[in-house]
């Protein structure tokens, strides 16, 4: 393999960026322009598909292949490229709004194939390109143009949703932590299959400071679960709250839990039955105290595209498709001539 | 007993019964024996949208028509000279159809009091005199296949189940079809249940038998082969020859076959048969909806496919933004509408042509898609290699449409040559076209205006493409006023141009003196061109023109149109060509409609025709 040699510079383009300053969304770019050359993949083989809204506009500041499309349809059109290019890396870059309302159907589906795609979900918790209506993940109650008295609506937790889909990679991570952002993306690109990373972006000028509890020297480290597979769920400032094993099976939050103390849950990423990350996503409440950041779930699936190529490849073994067989094929089992 | 054999020119047979009683495959396996004997023939199958409709009531009759005759023919027949009845719904739904001194062939079995009670008759037809002025064949098929089966092991109902090919073996025998092909094919059918494979086949000779042997059936007929051109035939439906026009693109573009697709009537076949071929490098992704069909589609084509999307009416009006992405993208992609009755859900299983102008129109903004038809089942073939060749070139959606007619419907089609079919050789950009090195996805060929078509995987071609307008050449994000205006004149002047890629148009007047054409489009060519024939016989001139390309328009159209006094333009809509023709060329198109569902009958179309002739 040849040296690509490739600097974060080579993945931006002359385009000029056109998110209001101060967005969480530059923070982002940053870090995946920054990432990308750890593929170690050619420029010409990726490939980023996003949808409608702010985070949709991704695509033209990478200087890859690009497609920005239509609301919501996104995770569909990616799917018919990177099953006829299994050749190709392939990333989705999507919002709230357009993975969760609009485009749920494909995002659910996509993650139940298993196609090779790596969806970067934008979660800001607002309409920002519409300017300010309240999205499938605003929390219940939400003052915004068109919920006045506040919304009624029960919101996703995307990385719920995820899982019921039976997601093959799943993670969480946030727009201001460079490092962490970083690390869940390298584990996504490493996964073979469909990966979806939820991440925790700030729109300052209609929902600023949803995430603050996260960022905030003095609540973060009280309102963070940090997951590494293979550790115990501890956290707090001084690790002495962890995710803990009831008595009825269900996880639960303790404080101040001894050391050595056997109700402590050791993180499982890899656990086959996507019903322990399921639980640990439900650990959250609505303004996002206690969020699991990190890989919930990383388990090896074969592909859609694998199995769709290794479909074709098995019926050409068995007869090649070439003219001839395509002769016979429109001649049919009865034919006649007239001569 | 060495019975009388008839000579006769031609014969439309139409078989009933309830759905579920194998209409569809008793009506297949006759077409397939008069094929193979060398008639030509038309078929039209009919049947309701639901799976197993109530047994014994008219909304579950399922019947198949077939013309079959020993010269060209285009239609599969008005009415039946031979009508098949396998219950009282089925002969009640039907009877109103056959003309009086046609033939009636009835399996009493099932004309019990409950039976017609439910289909509404006070007392049985067939005794009732109410049949009078047919030729009546009342005869228990139902037992007669129970008697036939009676040593063997199946219960009542399931030897019962073979009365369709007790029927079939008495129209084989009436007609002088050949048998091998049908014993063969049950025998394969039913390979993994040899019991019920034998019982076919005794109910297909006694059927035979009973026709030979019976005195009631005094009369066999004969229709000789057809004269076709040189050349080796089958017989093949709309849809088959559709998804294999698709296939045989894929060959000559050397362009790997993509289908997104959702389940939709009548276009569902095209999704299975496709899913059969992928020795030939087809994929086919059965999509969560219409919607990820045509994203799915669309990603492909990006990736350098040639991708398509199959769908109905219903389902096309859900991918109108993703086609109108594809319009914006100019992306190739070919979207098959084999449409039915409308709207909303309307009509399933039943034909009408309504989409045109969804087509035509039914997205935001300006978005012209070309559109191809298809005119006959055989010919579904060639439309698609035809809708592939100007996506491929131009850089485009394009509309292909069919409909429920001709997608069911079969006729002979005379194979072509793999060899001989078009070359749709594609060049993909493979160096930059700009200054410095630059790439310019949006610099234009200047004969066809088709962008450059740069796939992923080409170093230095990197580009970003998007639903937003584009700056002319740079595809990048531009909202100035004078670029939007550019771009979209450029759009359509794109499809504009594809007009002069096409060859001239052929108008069928053989007289030279026609003073009134017939201008249509799709499934209605069968149809009209019977009807002028007619017209023709009767001593009168009329010309026929059929449109391949609804859009754009030919460029000799316009021209055409002014030689005649009269237009005359038959359509299952309610006037959508009458429509477009009227606003391109401000001719006044009489605009004849129709939409019950059901192909044009030759014999109305003649007449109106006659009227519009003698009113000249």
């Amino acid at each position: 393999m040849t040296e690509l040699n490739l600097k974060p510079k080579d993945f931006k383009t002359d385009q000029e960026v056109r998110w209001c300053p101060g967005c969480g969304d530059y923070a982002i770019l940053a870090a995946v322009q920054g990432f990308m050359p750890e593929l170690g993949v050619a420029r010409e083989n990726i490939v980023f598909i996003s949808g409608i809204g702010c985070s949709s506009r991704f695509p033209y500041y990478m200087n890859t292949y690009g497609m920005h499309s239509i609301h919501g349809r996104a995770p569909a059109i990616a799917t018919g490229l990177s099953t006829s290019r299994p050749d190709l890396s392939v990333w989705v870059v999507t919002g709230d709004g357009d993975a969760l309302s609009i485009g749920g159907n494909h995002l659910i589906h996509a993650l139940r194939r298993n196609v090779n795609l790596k969806i970067l979900l934008f979660n800001n918790r607002i309409y920002g390109l519409t300017k300010g209506q309240y999205s499938p993940t605003s929390e219940i109650g939400k003052i915004t143009k068109s919920t006045p008295m506040g919304s009624l609506d029960n919101p996703f937790n995307p990385v719920s949703v995820a899982l019921g889909a039976e997601a093959t990679f799943v993670g969480r991570t946030l727009d201001s932590d460079r490092k962490h952002l970083t690390s869940v993306l390298r584990a996504a690109a490493d996964h073979n299959g469909t990966a979806l990373v939820e991440i925790y972006q700030n729109c300052n000028i209609f929902n600023d400071g949803a995430f603050d509890l996260l960022k905030e020297a003095d609540t973060r480290d009280d309102w963070t679960i940090r997951m590494e597979h293979g550790q115990p769920l501890r956290f707090g400032t001084d690790g002495s709250k962890a995710v803990v094993r009831e008595p009825n099976g269900a996880l639960a939050i303790a404080d101040d839990v001894a050391a050595d103390d056997p109700r402590v849950v050791v993180h499982d990423a890899h656990a086959e039955d996507p019903s322990f990350a399921f639980a640990l996503s439900r650990l959250s409440s609505l303004d996002s105290r206690y969020s699991p950041m990190g890989v919930f779930r990383s388990v090896e699936h074969p592909t859609y595209d694998a199995m769709m190529t290794a479909q074709l490849d098995q019926a050409a073994a068995k007869a090649p498709g070439d003219d001839a067989a395509l002769g016979a094929l429109l001649a049919g089992a009865d034919p006649w001539t007239i001569d | 007993m060495s019975k009388n054999v008839q000579q006769l020119h031609r014969v439309v047979i139409r078989i009933a019964g309830d759905s579920g009683d194998g209409m569809q495959l008793t009506g297949d396996r006759f077409t397939q024996e008069t094929a193979l004997f060398g008639n030509d023939l038309a078929t039209f199958p009919n049947f309701p949208a639901e799976i197993r409709a109530p047994q014994g009531t008219l909304a579950g009759v399922s019947s198949f028509q077939l013309h079959f005759a020993d010269y060209d023919i285009l239609t599969p027949g008005d009415r039946p000279d031979v009508l098949v009845a396998m219950n009282p719904a089925a002969l009640k739904a039907n009877v109103g159809d056959l003309p009086k001194g046609g033939t009636l062939i009835v399996d009493t079995h099932d004309f019990t009091d409950r039976a017609l009670t439910r289909v509404g008759w006070a007392s049985n037809p067939i005794e009732d005199g109410s049949l009078e002025g047919f030729t009546v064949h009342a005869l228990d098929m139902t037992q007669l296949t129970l008697d036939a089966l009676a040593g063997s092991e199946l219960s009542r109902k399931d030897a019962g189940r073979s009365k369709n090919m007790f029927a079939l073996g008495l129209l084989s025998w009436m007609y002088s079809r050949p048998t091998e092909g049908t014993l063969a094919f049950v025998r394969q059918k039913f390979a993994n249940k040899p019991d019920i494979a034998e019982a076919n086949v005794t109910a297909f000779k006694a059927g035979w038998n009973f026709g030979e042997t019976t005195e009631a059936f005094a009369v066999s007929y004969e229709i000789k082969p057809a004269v076709q051109a040189p050349g080796t035939y089958r017989n093949i439906s709309g849809n088959l020859a559709l998804a294999y026009g698709l296939i045989a693109a894929s060959r000559r573009s050397g362009l790997p076959l993509f289908l997104g697709a959702y389940p939709i009537t009548p276009a569902s076949d095209i999704l299975h048969e496709l899913s059969k071929h992928k020795r030939f490098g087809v994929r086919t992704f059965q999509a969560e909806d219409e919607i990820a069909g045509i994203g799915a589609a669309l990603g492909a084509s990006f990736g350098g496919a040639l991708a398509v999307t199959t769908s109905s009416g219903p389902g096309i009006a859900l991918k109108g933004e993703a086609i109108g992405l594809a319009v914006s993208l100019e992306l190739p992609l070919v979207v098959c509408d084999i449409q039915r009755g409308g709207p909303s859900t309307g009509l399933p299983t039943k034909t009408e042509q309504s989409d045109l102008l969804q087509a035509m129109y039914g997205r935001n903004g300006e978005a012209p898609v070309p559109i191809v038809a298809a005119q006959s089942p055989g010919d579904c073939f060639d439309a698609a290699l035809e809708a592939a060749r100007i996506a491929l070139t131009y850089r485009t959606p394009v509309f292909l449409l069919s409909d429920g007619y001709l997608a069911n419907g079969s006729e002979p089609w005379q194979l072509p040559s793999v060899a001989d079919l078009p070359d749709l050789t594609v060049a993909f950009a493979t160096e930059p076209n700009g200054a410095d090195g630059q790439f310019l996805p949006y610099l234009r060929d200047v004969e066809t205006l088709a962008r450059p078509w740069a796939v992923p995987g080409t170093p230095g071609l990197e580009h970003r493409l998007g639903g937003i307008e584009k700056a002319d050449k740079t595809g990048n994000i531009s909202y100035d006023p004078d670029n939007h205006d550019f771009m979209v004149r450029t759009r359509q002047a794109k499809v504009d141009g594809i007009a002069r890629s096409l060859p001239p148009l052929v108008v069928d007047d053989p007289d030279r003196d026609a003073r009134v054409l017939v201008l249509g489009w799709g499934s209605t060519y069968g149809p009209i061109g019977a009807a002028c024939r007619r017209v023709r016989a009767s001593g009168a001139s009329i010309a026929q023109l059929h449109l391949r390309h609804v859009n754009p328009f030919p460029n000799d159209l316009g021209e055409i149109l002014t030689r005649y006094e009269k237009v005359v333009i038959p359509e299952m809509n309610l006037g959508q060509l009458a429509t477009l023709i009227r606003a391109r060329y401000l001719v006044d198109a009489i605009s004849v409609t129709q939409v019950r569902g059901l192909p044009f009958k030759a014999e109305e179309l003649a007449e109106m025709l006659q009227g519009v002739i003698a009113h000249d």
